[in-house]
């Protein structure tokens, strides 16, 4: 059996699954805007994946490009906040940052 | 054809190996080595990038990824953890539950990808794809593009603008 669409489509999925995981378990900021990256990375797989094998078209890894602009956009201010909260707090634990708990 | 083809095996390869790299970033228990696990995963799958015939996206995944935002990562760590409690700098929390759900929805999602029935084309042999994409851009997606630029400024200002430290009224 061949290299074909479900065999991507189950690496991306492994991936997601692996960077929800991230974003549910870890209490370091930083450990989870890495999930987060993992869950873009997997979307980008798909988005190549179909356009490869779904449309025969490009339009699927423009969208990628889109994809990783707006992930290196994130990354910039997501880390310019958990600096922010560094200096605040003196910790990235996110459950230390309940200031605005009510 | 019986047996592997070498593209096959290659393929397995670099899937096992983002996949062991992702698993590396969700266990680890330092978050060093998380970060070092995040740079062997964006290295696989811009891999399975070059097996999906996309050679520019693979080669921009390396730059931005790899080149860009791993190692604005890699500052927000060594800035942000005394590197002497580095140790357990990484603590995770209801990892069973979190077990359950992935599992459970990671076994939903691979029953359907498997079961359902995919619009296929068959796939053309690779071709060099920078021209179609520089056309794309400036033809069909202009506006996506554009507007792309402008939150790229908008990020690089509001990230300058939350890192400054306050200036004193005089």
């Amino acid at each position: 059996m061949s290299i074909g669409l479900a065999h991507y489509l189950v690496v991306s999925t492994i991936v997601f699954v692996l960077g929800l995981y991230c974003v549910l378990t870890r209490r370091n900021a930083i450990g989870i805007l890495m999930g987060v990256e993992l869950i873009l990375n997997s979307a980008n797989i798909n988005y190549l994946a179909f356009s490869r094998f779904g449309s025969g078209h490009y339009d699927g890894q423009v969208f990628a490009i889109f994809v990783i602009m707006l992930a290196a956009a994130e990354a910039a201010i997501g880390l310019a906040i958990v600096l922010g909260i560094y200096q605040t707090f003196q910790t990235i634990d996110v459950d230390a940052t309940e200031t605005l708990r009510g | 054809m019986s047996g592997l083809q070498l593209g096959d095996v290659l393929f397995y390869i670099i899937a096992g190996f983002t996949i062991v790299s992702a698993a590396g970033v969700a266990f680890s228990r330092n978050i060093v080595y998380s970060t070092f696990s995040l740079m062997g995963a964006f290295m696989g799958v811009a891999g399975l990038y070059v097996f999906l015939a996309a050679d520019f996206v693979a080669v921009i995944q390396v730059l931005i990824y790899v080149g860009g935002i791993l190692v604005l990562m890699i500052f927000a760590v060594m800035l942000t953890h005394r590197i002497s409690d580095v140790r357990i700098s990484n603590r995770s929390v209801a990892r069973l539950p979190s077990l359950v759900i992935i599992a459970f929805i990671a076994g939903v999602m691979i029953k359907t990808v498997l079961g359902a029935n995919w619009h296929r084309v068959a796939p053309g042999t690779p071709v060099p794809t920078t021209y179609a994409i520089g056309n794309g851009f400036l033809n069909e997606y202009i506006l996506p593009f554009e507007l792309a630029s402008v939150v790229l400024l908008a990020a690089l200002i509001g990230a300058v603008v939350l890192s400054r430290k306050e200036l004193k009224q005089p």
